[in-house]
């Protein structure tokens, strides 16, 4: 239906849009211009700050220390979608397919972690990879076991098992997001595969199609839009994290949010993390609009 | 299986084959595992985390009496119910400016106010820290005004949220119903509010949750605008994991994921789990 032109009732108009239109000028873009006229300053003693239209601080950024921290960055993002997605679409699938009994406790199931808050949760995984936590252990016994088996066939026992570091490296840090950004993953595939026509998958296994050639030509070209919403759903939080990374992670394991923090909690270099804010801003906006191409593209291509 | 399968599998049933039972079991156990291990170790008559020395509520105790952590709750608690009300009013609105009128720079307008979703959340938390510094805002303030400046970022992220929802809510709106309403004499906001409102009403409910949970949630952000006075649940809970693992922590966790579990409860009680998922 038409959308009225704001003119014919601009009582009603300015009645809905004057608070929302200034609390987001206010609130959000001042502060975030603030941010992108700091990033062409530098320190001039300890708290002054010069916006003297320099790009020092830009110049800076593309140091190799800080490109490859992005490019880390990056690289970890991409693996943790690549994990949701392996882990989720099943999940996902699961959800859509079962019986009207399960489905909504399947649900709630996936959500409730969803809803839980994230520091919790990181602290939780925390406690489960501990030197002393169950991760260890469960690993310990399998170990334990394996020795018995070869002791059992006559082979010489392994050697005792000594518990491994599992946090405070990259790996804890990709497993810790994957932890987090899994329901972010699942809820958008289940919404895309809850619409699809189920009768075009019968179709396919009527025609001889098998399970496996019917999910990969059938359910995941068809649930596409769903997979591109959940990857930038997921990719972009994980970009950007902080708390996994600082908690979970190692001195080696720092992503782009850490060295942000850094320069404002602690090196008290403002002017430099607000060039690293803007050229992180600018990389979602990168990955949106090659996104927003593929979709247009595939319009085209229908 | 055949304890399972009292009738055979339809084609499409994929929910009931073995894999898939044991994929999701692995599944909902890598997510619910940790969560359970730390809400049983609360009860744990132990200062180390991982061996039972059997049944306590003594850590309960300690958290309850801890000033410092129930205050950061009350702080929570407060903010996060400013700032619901605050974005639903706000989000709202947006909403129904971006529905129902025309107006130029509407892509330019619309875009804007969905930018705070995809902001990382790191440089909103920077944003909001050189903002407040340079107003040079009071952090002096007697409860509840000290928590002004994080009400004032949550409210920036949360409403964006709401205006998702409600906005989504309102395309199934029919318009005639709200003609119809004029033409039997209803003035504009008689229409609203008869008519317009009860119809978003769902979508109302499901923002609020929403604002509410994310506002609870949040921890970069406050971490950039709370001052020295004024700390919120999340940003007090990393200062213990930070420095120091007790089971205090365990405690204190657990009453949150309580809290969760009960609001998410009743969010199932008024619409239903199927709606809040779509809404996402």
């Amino acid at each position: 239906m038409a959308e009225q032109d704001w003119k014919e009732d601009k009582k009603a108009f300015w009645a809905v849009s004057a608070s929302p239109l200034l609390w987001t000028v206010l609130f959000f873009l001042l502060p975030m211009s603030f941010v992108w006229l700091y990033s062409f300053g530098s320190n001039v003693g300890l708290t002054e700050i010069e916006i003297s239209g320099t790009l020092d601080n830009y110049k800076r950024a593309t140091q190799w220390l800080y490109l490859s921290i992005f490019l880390k960055s990056f690289g970890v993002a991409a693996i943790v979608t690549v994990l949701c997605l392996i882990i989720g679409f099943p999940v996902a699938m699961a959800l859509t397919f079962a019986s009207e009994k399960w489905r909504p406790w399947l649900l709630l199931g996936i959500m409730l972690p969803f809803w839980t808050n994230l520091l919790i949760r990181t602290y939780a995984l925390m406690i489960m990879l501990g030197s002393n936590g169950y991760a260890n252990k469960a690993m310990g016994w399998l170990w334990d076991g394996a020795s018995w088996i070869k002791t059992l066939v006559g082979l010489q026992p392994l050697p005792t098992w000594e518990p491994v570091q599992l946090l405070y490296n990259n790996l804890a840090v990709v497993l810790g997001l994957v932890y987090v950004h899994l329901p972010f993953m699942v809820l958008p595939l289940y919404s895309a595969l809850d619409r699809l026509d189920k009768s075009l998958i019968e179709a396919s296994l009527d025609l001889g199609a098998g399970h496996l050639r019917t999910l990969l030509k059938v359910v995941v070209p068809l649930a596409m839009p769903g997979v591109m919403a959940g990857v930038m759903i997921t990719l972009i939080p994980a970009l950007g994290a902080y708390l996994t990374p600082d908690l979970m992670g190692g001195t080696e394991s720092q992503m782009i949010a850490n060295v942000i923090e850094r320069q404002f909690k602690r090196a008290n270099d403002w002017p430099f993390g607000a060039a690293l804010s803007f050229l992180l801003i600018y990389a979602m906006f990168i990955l949106i609009a090659l996104q927003g191409l593929r979709r247009k593209n595939g319009k085209e291509a229908h | 299986m055949a304890l399972f399968n009292r009738t055979p599998r339809a084609p499409l049933e994929y929910t009931r084959t073995l894999w898939m039972r044991l994929w999701i079991t692995s599944v909902l156990m890598f997510l619910y595992a940790p969560l359970l291990v730390l809400m049983i170790f609360s009860f744990n008559d132990s200062r180390r985390n991982v061996v039972w020395r059997g049944f306590t509520t003594k850590y309960y105790e300690k958290a309850l009496n801890n000033d410092t952590l129930v205050e950061a709750l009350i702080n929570s608690l407060t903010i996060a119910a400013l700032a619901t009300v605050a974005s639903l009013v706000l989000g709202a609105m947006a909403a129904i400016m971006l529905w129902r009128f025309r107006f130029r720079f509407k892509g330019v307008v619309d875009g804007t106010i969905s930018l705070p979703i995809i902001v990382p959340e790191i440089c909103l938390g920077v944003a909001m820290l050189i903002f407040f510094a340079r107003i040079n805002w009071p952090n002096d303030l007697i409860y509840p005004f000290n928590l002004g400046a994080i009400t004032i970022a949550h409210i920036t992220f949360c409403f964006p949220f709401v205006t998702m929802v409600v906005r989504s809510r309102l395309a199934s709106f029919n318009k005639e119903e709200e003609e119809a309403a004029k033409d039997l004499g209803a003035s504009n906001w008689q229409a609203f509010r008869d008519v317009l409102l009860p119809h978003m009403r769902p979508a109302l409910v499901a923002g609020a949750l929403l604002a509410f949970t994310l506002s609870l949630d949040d921890f970069v952000i406050t971490f950039f605008t709370s001052g020295p006075d004024t700390i919120t649940f999340p940003v007090k809970v990393y200062s213990m994991v930070r420095f120091s693992v007790t089971p205090e922590v365990n405690a204190a966790s657990t009453l949150l994921i309580i809290l969760t579990v009960v609001l998410t409860a009743i969010a199932l009680r008024l619409q239903g789990a199927k709606n809040i998922s779509v809404s996402h």
